[in-house]
């Protein structure tokens, strides 16, 4: 059955992405069926642009719809429409011919509801919404208005025929819908969550809304177990957690996983003060040379993460700068000095570090199992990001979700699904490939230089825009909050 | 720390071969109360290397698993589940060490959290 699912017009790459994350976990796709696309049909009302907040849906049936609604960080609302129409004559035509049957059992008079009127992208008027109720009445609602509490809420949705604002490019015709709705985002959850109040925060912990949207990608569930390979403060995990997932999280920097800023404000307090289940597992260890018993695999449900790629955080992994330049040979730490000696650490490269980490899932998730997260890219004059995502022969791509972080780079969040089996013969390939790193450290770590290419004082290519910076190229719209 | 960590753990020095099961040196151990989630454990059952945990169990203090790797069908049964619950996911290593049995290089755990980092000249 086809529904009206409008979204909050933010994120919006990430709107059916998350939508078609959880339809695939509430059982929307037929799993017993290997040709299944695994997305979803979706139609755009009359003259709407892609981006437009308003999409028809079609799904299997009305719990599902609503799972994913409930559910969801980004859907406003999935609707049953009742009637549609570019004007309110043409609603009260379509709404009269839609069959009773469906319309009736909402209706009856032992129910209680409420109405709400809608319009995207401008305010209406008290007065106005009042009328727009009245003019309703030739629906016959037997049930009790109840404001607060209602069992069914109808919605009458305007599309304003405006012209450029919103960004969007203007709509010719008027729309207006009138509904019943099946749910919609709890965002009640983002204020409860919200960094600002969170005990125990790092530099670069996972705003809440986008932690809630890794953690729908990576459809996290109770009985499901979590790992996040760079863990930090937690903030990702938290959102898991929420979810009912078991987590687990490393870091390489042991004052974040262990201390923290005290008793009451470290990794594990940021769990206790959302009264979630706390982690199953804190540990330190380096992403490039995990400590995983050989023979452990297909352990993880998913694997969720934000890689230090270097802008804002660099990673860091064994072995010491020097040495990885070949400018030293190995320290060998005296017996008498082994208690409490802090190993040296060398700089990262996101080719390296995105390398171990597809290896890490391609081995430690359950066939099926997903991983999620973010790959940094830069940008170019002309609004497109032309870039190749990391491949791995044991995974499918299944969503690429960009986030403009600046007008330099952006971050795009990736979903992974594992389809394949981790073989002898990947395991060697990983493990030639993860020597040549070592070899190569200097260059690795000069090619992928993402800090110095984002912060550098000319933009790369500066050639073709003349010092003149000031014309975006870029729609405003997705600017700094979509 | 909990068992399902130490079960997944293993000493990564370079050259060591046989670095599971990593050795409990028991300083502190505490218990907490975790919610009881039977298909997390089913999901967890097959992954799980028993005997290292049947073992693991005992050093913590905690001698009521089976030491014979036990038939799937024990899953059934809640009084197993809750057992395999306790050792698995309630008994924590706050304080201690992980001994690697090959070469004895102990990695801490302090407040309950294993240090895993190699140094420089076991990379």
């Amino acid at each position: 059955m086809w529904y009206l699912c409008v979204f909050y017009h933010r994120l919006l790459d990430y709107r059916k992405p998350e939508f078609e994350a959880l339809a695939d976990l509430f059982g929307a796709f037929d799993n017993n069926n290997p040709s299944s696309s695994h997305s979803l049909e979706w139609k755009l009302p009359e003259h709407h642009h892609p981006d437009s907040p308003f999409h028809f849906v079609n799904l299997p049936s009305e719990d599902i719809a609503r799972n994913i609604a409930n559910r969801s960080i980004l859907v406003k609302g999935v609707y049953e429409i009742w009637g549609e129409g570019s004007s309110y004559e043409e609603l009260k035509e379509a709404v009269n011919s839609y069959p009773d049957d469906r319309k009736l059992p909402y209706l009856t008079s032992d129910s209680t509801f409420r109405l709400i009127v809608d319009r995207f992208g401008k305010a209406i008027s008290f007065k106005d919404q009042t009328a727009l109720i009245k003019g309703m009445s030739y629906i016959p609602f037997k049930g009790k208005v109840d404001l607060r509490n209602p069992e069914h809420k109808f919605w009458l949705i305007e599309t304003d025929d405006y012209e450029s604002n919103n960004g969007l490019p203007p709509i010719v015709d008027k729309r207006v819908f009138f509904g019943r709705e099946i749910g919609g985002a709890d965002r009640k959850l983002l204020p409860t969550y919200e960094l600002k109040s969170r005990n125990y925060l790092g530099p670069t912990a996972m705003d809440a809304e986008v932690a809630f949207l890794m953690a729908n990608q990576a459809q996290a569930m109770p009985g499901k177990l979590v790992y996040d390979p760079f863990v930090g403060t937690g903030s990702i995990l938290v959102a898991a957690a929420h979810f009912g997932a078991m987590t687990m999280g490393a870091d390489i920097d042991i004052r974040v996983v262990r201390d923290g800023r005290g008793p009451d404000c470290n990794v594990w307090s940021n769990f206790k003060q959302y009264g979630l289940q706390m982690p199953v597992s804190l540990l330190r260890a380096d992403n490039n040379l995990p400590p995983w018993r050989p023979g452990l695999k297909e352990i993880f449900d998913a694997i969720i993460c934000d890689p230090p790629y270097g802008v804002r955080a660099g990673g860091r992994k064994s072995g010491g700068r020097k040495l990885l330049k070949g400018v030293v040979s190995p320290y060998t730490v005296p017996d008498d000095k082994r208690t409490g000696h802090i190993p040296s650490t060398a700089a990262y490269s996101l080719a390296e570090c995105v390398h171990d980490l597809l290896d890490l899932a391609a081995k430690m998730l359950k066939p099926n199992g997903r991983l999620v997260y973010f790959y940094p890219v830069l940008r170019d004059n002309n609004d497109t990001i032309d870039v190749e995502f990391p491949k791995h022969p044991c995974f499918k791509l299944i969503a690429s979700c960009e986030q403009m972080l600046s007008y330099r780079y952006s971050r795009v969040l990736l979903t992974m699904v594992k389809i394949g089996a981790y073989t002898d013969e990947i395991e060697e390939i990983a493990r030639v490939r993860h020597m040549e790193f070592r070899e190569n450290h200097v260059k690795w770590m000069e090619e992928g230089n993402l800090h110095a290419a984002v912060f550098s004082p000319e933009f790369l290519g500066g050639e073709d825009l003349d010092g003149k910076i000031g014309k975006d190229p870029k729609k405003k719209y997705r600017g700094k909050y979509v | 720390m909990r068992l399902l960590t130490h079960n997944m753990l293993s000493s990564n020095i370079k050259g060591v071969i046989n670095g599971f099961p990593l050795r409990i040196e028991v300083e502190k151990v505490i218990e907490k109360q975790v919610d009881f989630n039977p298909d997390f454990l089913k999901n967890m059952f097959s992954k799980i290397d028993w005997k290292a945990l049947a073992d693991a169990s005992k050093i913590m203090g905690y001698a009521e698993l089976p030491e014979e790797v036990p038939d799937a069908s024990v899953l059934d049964s809640d009084e197993f589940l809750q057992k395999f619950h306790h050792a698995l996911l309630e008994l924590h290593l706050e304080e201690g060490a992980l001994v690697c049995p090959e070469t004895g290089r102990r990695f801490p755990v302090n407040k309950g959290i294993p240090n895993m980092l190699l140094h420089e000249d076991e990379v």
